[in-house]
Formats: structure tokens, C-alpha cells, sequence
């Protein structure tokens, strides 16, 4: 009985510890997130959705911490998927109300990850759990995956460079879930042209759409005008 | 040659009953840009519905005159036919009813080269009617709502066309429409014939333009496959085919591409085929006729 109140104790010690070891880590790479209070960066944006076919653009983003974030194309029009917001890690560590659980290590690109959920203790919130792969040697998020209440699963992939000593990406991938587009012929008079289209039928991917900033240059701390973000 | 075409542009465009369909264009251009003016933001989260769950979109932007003018286009595809309809069915019924006909062909002028004139003054006037509705649409359109990037939303895609990468596509849809109408004009002058007054081969070409219309939309099978590829309804739409970009594996449009060039050039050949029928018709059935009128 000794025996296995003291392996109880001892199993729950370590956990405790792990658990601490996981909000201090967490901590500092927040720290570092929030070393940046606003940016404006260039970049050139793809966005590959199942029904959308939309050229590439080069766009600027502005950013102010914690949750401002602004995608402009001022060559034209760019279509933002909902959501987009998370591209800012700065969002997705902005909520102070979080349990954080430590959750064994991975692999990204070869790389050793450690990672970590965040689990939102207010149960009536968007976000229902995020998970992050972090690189514990440089204080980076490589990869975030956050399942929220109402619009499923969001996944942002990151490639660090230049700006990797602010938490700034060379390189976002954002993924997230698509729901079905369809208007009636009626409505639309399409010219029908005799082909018939391929329709992607794998549940992986018909219905995931993914937008790709590569970032080609950063304007970090220098302040940002309320009006960019209009 | 040169002057009895002049002759007849000049009787075409001495009736006031000509520039009822510049009237009709201009009211109904000016009621549509009108109302997507006060409220066109409605109308695009109608069209766009399906995506904003997903999309973030700029309906401020994306109301331009680029796309107003695809959206006037798109409206007026039914209504042009019929006001080509009016002057080329009254070419030859026209003169039978005012008992001109026999009187014209009294002249030293050929059958034949009599009905290439009338001919040629129909596709004229519904040229000029083409570029009238490009002005408004168009160059209106532009001035009152500015440029951007165009997005129109198909059957189940919506594309993304850069400023920089459409009035070329107008040009040649614009082109493509003076075949598609030059088309609906062939089918009323040889109806033209058969009568001696212009109301039944008016009536009559917009009835057939009317239910061919239906049957090209209309999504059945067994029309699909047997019916539809030989309306000549069916191919008048191609001209939208230059605004369909093709895109490459990952889903992102290709600037200054077309989705299928081949499919366009068929249906273009398939509205020649059919203005050459109806002309060709028309002259060998008006060469064998007895004029009584």
C-alpha cells in the first residue's frame, strides 16, 4: 500500500514538475513573441482553396500586438481566409488563461520539438485546444494547431530565417477547413464548354484550404498608424 | 456596293424605332449600375454567399467596374438578342410590308448581292449597338465604381482576375458577342423572308432565342449530351470562356491564360457555321422566290 501511494506521489511530482517545466517554457517564448509590439512586412502571398482560383500577390501585413493583424494587397484585391489572425502567434499566445500541458516530443523537418497544449480555461471560449511544437533551443514555435468551437481545425506552419531572433517567420503556412461552394447554373449562366471537372474527392484535402506568406522583408517596432488597420 | 450599303444604313438609321434598343440599352445599363450603387454590397453577399464562411471578402473592392460590367453582361445576355431582332427581322419583311421589295429588285442589282447588303447593314447596326452597350457598360462602369482586381463567381469556383490582366479579356469577349449577336441577326433575316411583316420574324426569332436559352441552362442529362451541343444559345455564351483563367497544380490562376481556348474557337465555329446556314439560306430561298410585293 506504501508501495503505491509513494509511486502516486512520486508519478504526480514528476508530472507537476513536467507541467512547470512546460508554463516556464511557454513563458519565455512569449517573452520573445512579445519583444514585438508591432511589424510591417512585405511579402508575396498563395492561396490554394478547392474553389477559389486566385493569382499570387504581394501584400503587406501589419501587425500590432496582441491580436491587430491586417493583410493588404495594394495592387488589388486579396481574398483572407477567416481565421487568418491566427498567422500571428502574438493571438495565439494572448489568451493569459491557459493550462499548460506538456505532451512528450516530435519531429518537424528533422528537428527535435518539444511539445505542448494549450488547454483555455475559460470553457466557453472560440478556442478549445491549441497544440504547439516548439524548439526548445531557440524559443520558436514551429508549428501551432488549434481546434476551435465552431470552425474546426487551424494549422500554422512556420520557417524561420533572418528574423528568427524576434519569432518572426521567413515563412507562414496557414491551413484551414473549407466548407462547399456552390451556386446554381441559373444563377451564374456559366458557358458550359464540354468538360467535365475533376473533383477532389479525398476527405483530406477537398475540403483544406492553405495560404503561403514568404515574408521578404520585416519593419519591426517602429510603430503603426490605427488606420492601416481599418 | 459601297453606296447601297450606305442606303440602307441610312433607311436603318432613319427610323426611330432604331434607337429604341440604344434607348432600352441605356435604361437598362443605367437602372443596373444605379442599384449596385445604392446596394450592390447586397447583391455581391448574395453571389458570394457561399464563401464567406470560409473567405474573408472585400465587398467595397470587389464592386468595381470591371465587374459591374461583367454583371450588366451577364443580365443582358437574354434582352440584346431581341433588340438585334428588331431591325434584322424588318429587313426584308419591312420592305415587303411598305410594298417596296419588287420595287428595290427592279434595279441592276443581283439577288444575291441585294441580301449581302441588307446583310451586312444588320451586322453593322448590331455592331454599333455592341459598342454603344461597351461604352456604357464598360467605360460608365469604370468611371462610376473605378478599377481593381476582378472577381466573378462561376457555378463552383470563383476566380480572381488581376486589373492589369482584363481589358484585353473584354476586347475579345466583346468581339465574341458581335459573332454570338451577328448570329441571333442571321436567324431574323432569313425569317425576314418568309414574311411580309416584320412583327413575325421579330416575334418568332425571340421566341427561339427564348427557348433555346431555357434549354441551355437547363442542367438534364438527356439534353446535355443530345440537345444543347447544337444550339447555337449554348455557344453564344463562350464569350464569359476568356474571363475563366486556367490555374496550375496548386490551385493559383494563371495571369493572361484562357481555361479552354479550344472549346471557345468550337463554339465560335459552330455560330459561323450557323450564320453562314441561315445567310446562305436566306439568299439561295430569296433567289428562287416570287416577289409579289
Amino acid at each position: 500500500m506504501l508501495k503505491i501511494t509513494i509511486t502516486i506521489f512520486l508519478s504526480l511530482s514528476a508530472f507537476a514538475i513536467r507541467a512547470q517545466d512546460a508554463s516556464a517554457l511557454i513563458q519565455k517564448v512569449k517573452a520573445k513573441i512579445e519583444s514585438v509590439r508591432d511589424y510591417q512586412a512585405e511579402g508575396v502571398m498563395k492561396t490554394n482553396v478547392p474553389f477559389l482560383k486566385v493569382p499570387q500577390s504581394d501584400v503587406t501585413i501589419y501587425f500590432r500586438y496582441p491580436d491587430k493583424l491586417k493583410i493588404k494587397n495594394d495592387k488589388g484585391i486579396s481574398l483572407v481566409p477567416k481565421g487568418a489572425v491566427s498567422i500571428s502567434l502574438g493571438n495565439l499566445m494572448n489568451n493569459k488563461q491557459f493550462t499548460a500541458i506538456p505532451s512528450g516530443e516530435d519531429k518537424i523537418n528533422g528537428l527535435g520539438v518539444t511539445v505542448i497544449k494549450l488547454l483555455p480555461k475559460d470553457e466557453n471560449g472560440e478556442i478549445v485546444l491549441s497544440t504547439l511544437y516548439v524548439d526548445e533551443a531557440r524559443l520558436l514555435i514551429l508549428k501551432a494547431r488549434t481546434t476551435t468551437r465552431d470552425n474546426g481545425t487551424y494549422e500554422l506552419e512556420m520557417i524561420y530565417g533572418r528574423f528568427a531572433a524576434y519569432a518572426l517567420p521567413d515563412k507562414a503556412i496557414f491551413t484551414f477547413n473549407t466548407k462547399e461552394y456552390k451556386l446554381p447554373k441559373g444563377v451564374t449562366f456559366d458557358y458550359d464548354d464540354g468538360t467535365t471537372k475533376k473533383k477532389d474527392v479525398n476527405p483530406a484535402t477537398a475540403n483544406k484550404g492553405k495560404l503561403e506568406i514568404t515574408y521578404t522583408n520585416y519593419i519591426i517596432n517602429k510603430g503603426l498608424k490605427d488606420s492601416v488597420f481599418l | 456596293m459601297l453606296a447601297l450599303l450606305q442606303i440602307e444604313l441610312f433607311k436603318i438609321f432613319r427610323r426611330p424605332r432604331t434607337y429604341i434598343s440604344f434607348a432600352a440599352i441605356a435604361a437598362m445599363v443605367l437602372i443596373v449600375q444605379v442599384a449596385l450603387k445604392a446596394d450592390g454590397v447586397s447583391y455581391l453577399e448574395f453571389l458570394m454567399g457561399g464563401m464567406k464562411d470560409s473567405i474573408e471578402i472585400p465587398y467595397k473592392l470587389v464592386l468595381n467596374g470591371y465587374l459591374v460590367c461583367f454583371i450588366i453582361l451577364n443580365l443582358l445576355l437574354i434582352h440584346v438578342p431581341l433588340l438585334v431582332a428588331l431591325v434584322a427581322g424588318d429587313s426584308i419583311a419591312g420592305e415587303a410590308n411598305m410594298g417596296t421589295l419588287r420595287l428595290l429588285l427592279t434595279r441592276p442589282v443581283s439577288r444575291t448581292r441585294f441580301m449581302l447588303i441588307k446583310f451586312t447593314a444588320c451586322v453593322i447596326y448590331t455592331v454599333m449597338l455592341l459598342i454603344w452597350m461597351a461604352l456604357l457598360s464598360l467605360v460608365l462602369s469604370i468611371w462610376l465604381f473605378g478599377t481593381n482586381d476582378m472577381i466573378i463567381t462561376r457555378n463552383d469556383v470563383v476566380e480572381q482576375i488581376q486589373r492589369s490582366d482584363i481589358l484585353w479579356r473584354y476586347i475579345a469577349a466583346f468581339a465574341y458577342a458581335a459573332v454570338a449577336l451577328t448570329t441571333v441577326a442571321a436567324l431574323a433575316f432569313l425569317l425576314s423572308i418568309f414574311a411580309e411583316n416584320s412583327i413575325g420574324p421579330i416575334v418568332s426569332t425571340i421566341s427561339i432565342v427564348i427557348v433555346f436559352t431555357i434549354l441551355s441552362e437547363m442542367q438534364i442529362p438527356i439534353y446535355d449530351q443530345t440537345i444543347k451541343p447544337f444550339l447555337f444559345t449554348s455557344h453564344m455564351l463562350a464569350w464569359k470562356g476568356f474571363f475563366y483563367s486556367k490555374s496550375n497544380g496548386e490551385g493559383e490562376a494563371i495571369a493572361g491564360s484562357i481555361e479552354n481556348l479550344p472549346a471557345i474557337m468550337k463554339s465560335m465555329s459552330v455560330l459561323l457555321t450557323y450564320i453562314f446556314l441561315f445567310v446562305g439560306s436566306a439568299v439561295v430561298i430569296f433567289n428562287r422566290k416570287d416577289i409579289l410585293t
